[in-house]
């Protein structure tokens, strides 16, 4: 049994959403593998970003539940919680598609501000902090080596006193990443990772992304254009067309499945286009 | 210059030309007045609306050229000089903060100082520390607050109500300590005023979020202004003055005064101003010192990521709420100390020094120093107070214009017009760069235009 069947982190059940009279989502269901990396794929407009939205709370869904569930911790409704409470109770951190982050900040101070919520308990709210406390000094030396740990394995140590706004943009990518793994989430939500890399780019952030999966407890969903980037390491992918779930499995399932085929391709499935890499060769939107 | 951008201006300069000369023609072309035998004789003027025109024209050339000296290479130069020369200058800025009362005392003499303490001194330092308080919530959490004097007011009606009704009925042997006691009551106040402001605003962005606390700063001036039953209104209340730690400067009473304790033979206000500027200039201390400090701590860091992106700070797991509710308070309670301390040394209180002129000011400071910088928040109030202050000195251009012309009635429109020019040279503050927080390998500050201006 595949392992989003054995062990789900995420469950999502039944998850609409509409805008007015406009459905974006509409019954779409599937669970994540705890350790998995699992792609979210499908041609413009097929309701990725607005599954990302709910499950990050964003968005408040119309209808359905989110299940976050991981041992040794309740189980949780992400339906129902406001957007900072998922991040910082429900341990899920996420990036956005076109990069957010603190430009006018250093790099350094990016990843400081991400563990904003072990500092400020260690900061006694500021009161210590103020005081000069021994204690807070120590937790705060524990967040530079975190920080130091996370630049060093996204190769930016040298930069780290500069304005995260004056790197490369593959760079920038690669810093977000990190800042949303500074807060120790087990999941890692990416929207469009790879959008705007140039194939080195690409394939360092490959291996950052295997790197975080292997050793770190953190199950990885991302949503991707890239289709080199996902069937190279997605352990399991869910396609959306028009709002709806059209596919879910394995990387090598979802290939060769005639619904994803006809969805990028608009025909009917034909042996010549299909077989095995239609969707990975020919069908990048 | 090159011919092509002069043509420009000199076209513009034209327009406006004809535009006066065409308003003017109506205006002032014809005089009619009574003549010798009772009727009345058509003057024509066709001079004034040439001399119009011909003003007209001038006075856009000159905008023009003060504009492009002000956006030129050169000027930028010197703008970015300016900027590396602040930074270093506070240590030295705080010794002459501490020795500028003695240095005025040796220079102009007892009875000279007044002015040159009181209404320089302690008055800059008032702005110095209302800006140091607003600066937290406009420059580090980059949330706009048009109302800000109305914590300064809370904190100014907590200070005297308590030091007049309540001190004197459970603690009458206190009354002399009252300011000392009442200071901490008055940030407190103003801090929970900030919250109660905070949370019907925390939804609201940009101009939004101005506009309401616009609301909020009138809607408190109103309440003091109607409630006469409690603030007597206009007429004002009768603040208690502040003491040298119990001992009054001037006394109706037998007690004997600081003046007579220290066998000083001076007048006794000058002794107070003196004080009072060592009062305030701890205070603004003080407030540097805890606004620096929480700039370096998690709660500042994220104020600041808040300015720079909410939705980024809302996935990491930041309350927004919390941390804007945050800045308000603290923002609010050095608002409400500096009215506190603005009641003692006035001796009396009323809603008029809490119009919106004031929180416009405040607000203008903190934009003209620029980044949350504290030194430049100083300096612009020294520029911003102490010039308006200056201007009234004035008188000397009596000698040029004739002494029909009332300099100090230009006032305002001079301090305006050197307002505009200085934001076309430094449009974002005197301090143009941001100090991080927190380095690894060395302190590098951030420029201007990577750091966001916020008001979300």
């Amino acid at each position: 049994m595949e392992r989003w069947q054995s062990a789900p982190l995420l469950e999502v059940e039944h998850l609409a959403m509409r805008f007015g009279g406009l459905s974006a989502v509409e019954n779409v269901s599937f669970k994540v593998g705890a350790g998995d990396i699992t792609a979210l794929i499908g041609p413009n407009g097929a309701g990725k970003t607005t599954v990302f939205n709910c499950i990050t709370g964003f968005y408040r869904p119309s209808a359905g539940r989110i299940l976050l569930a991981s041992p040794g911790r309740p189980q949780l409704n992400l339906a129902k919680m406001p957007d900072f409470k998922i991040a910082r109770d429900g341990k899920v951190a996420r990036t956005f598609q076109n990069i957010r982050l603190f430009s006018g900040m250093t790099v350094l101070e990016n990843l400081m501000v991400a563990q904003h919520t072990a500092l400020m308990k260690a900061s006694g709210y500021s009161i210590l902090g103020l005081l000069g406390a021994p204690s807070f000094k120590t937790a705060e030396r524990a967040a530079l080596a975190k920080a130091v740990a996370w630049l060093d394995r996204i190769n930016l140590t040298a930069r780290a006193d500069d304005p995260a706004g004056d790197l490369p943009y593959g760079d920038q990518r690669r810093l977000e990443i990190a800042r949303a793994m500074c807060t120790e989430p087990i999941l890692l939500c990416l929207d469009e990772p790879a959008a705007g890399l140039n194939a080195r780019e690409s394939a360092d952030l490959n291996a950052l992304l295997r790197d975080i999966r292997d050793h770190q407890s953190t199950a990885i969903l991302l949503i991707e254009h890239d289709m080199s980037v996902v069937m190279e390491i997605s352990d399991h992918v869910i396609v959306l067309e028009n709002g709806r779930r059209i596919s879910d499995g394995t990387a090598n399932f979802v290939k060769n499945d005639p619904n994803v085929i006809k969805a990028y391709l608009g025909v009917e499935h034909d042996t010549s286009v299909g077989n095995g890499n239609g969707v990975a060769g020919g069908a990048v939107p | 210059m090159a011919p092509n951008s002069l043509a420009a201006p000199v076209k513009r300069a034209l327009v406006a030309a004809l535009v006066v000369a065409a308003l003017s023609f109506p205006v002032v072309a014809y005089l009619a007045r009574p003549g010798p035998g009772g009727g009345l004789i058509l003057e024509q003027r066709w001079w004034l609306v040439a001399a119009n025109a011909l003003a007209a024209f001038v006075i856009v050339l000159l905008v023009a050229a003060l504009v492009s000296a002000l956006s030129s290479q050169a000027a930028k130069r010197l703008a970015a000089a300016v900027g590396n020369t602040l930074a270093p200058l506070s240590r030295l800025g705080l010794a002459a903060l501490v020795f500028y009362p003695v240095a005025i005392v040796a220079l102009v003499g007892w009875s000279g100082a007044i002015k040159w303490v009181d209404n320089f001194g302690v008055q800059i330092l008032i702005y110095v520390m209302l800006g140091w308080g607003l600066s937290i919530v406009v420059g580090l959490a980059g949330l706009l607050d048009l109302g800000f004097i109305a914590f300064a007011a809370v904190g100014a009606y907590t200070y005297t109500l308590l030091a007049i009704h309540v001190i004197p009925a459970i603690a009458p042997e206190l009354a002399p300590y009252a300011f000392w006691i009442c200071l901490p009551f008055s940030a407190l106040f103003a801090a929970l005023w900030g919250i109660i402001l905070g949370f019907p605003v925390l939804g609201l962005r940009g101009d939004y979020l101005a506009v309401v606390t616009l609301a909020f700063g009138e809607m408190i001036r109103l309440v003091l202004v109607n409630w006469s039953s409690l603030t007597n209104g206009y007429a004002g209340l009768k603040a208690p003055r502040i003491t040298f730690f119990g001992v009054p400067f001037t006394t109706s009473g037998a007690e004997p005064t600081f003046a007579d304790i220290f066998g000083l033979t001076q007048s006794p206000t000058i002794y107070r101003s003196i004080f009072l500027y060592y009062v305030i200039l701890t205070l603004a201390l003080m407030t540097a010192w805890i606004a620096n400090r929480l700039r370096e701590l998690p709660i500042g860091r994220a104020w600041e990521a808040l300015r720079e992106d909410e939705i980024a700070c809302k996935s990491l797991g930041l309350d927004t709420v919390t941390t804007k509710l945050s800045a308000f308070a603290i923002g609010a309670s050095f608002g409400g100390m500096a009215g506190a301390f603005f009641a003692a040394r006035q001796g009396f209180l009323n809603p008029k020094s809490f119009e919106f002129m004031e929180s416009a000011t405040v607000l203008a400071i903190v934009v003209l120093g620029g980044m949350g910088s504290l030194t430049g928040v100083a300096l612009a109030a020294i520029l911003m107070i102490g010039g308006t202050e200056l201007l009234r000195e004035i008188g000397w251009l009596k000698s040029v214009f004739g002494p029909s012309f009332e300099p100090t009635q230009y006032r305002m429109l001079l301090f305006g017009l050197g307002m505009v020019a200085f934001m076309i040279w430094r449009p974002r503050g005197l301090v143009t760069t941001r100090q991080p927080s927190i380095f690894l390998r060395e302190r590098k500050a951030v420029s201007a235009s990577l750091v966001k201006e916020g008001h979300g």
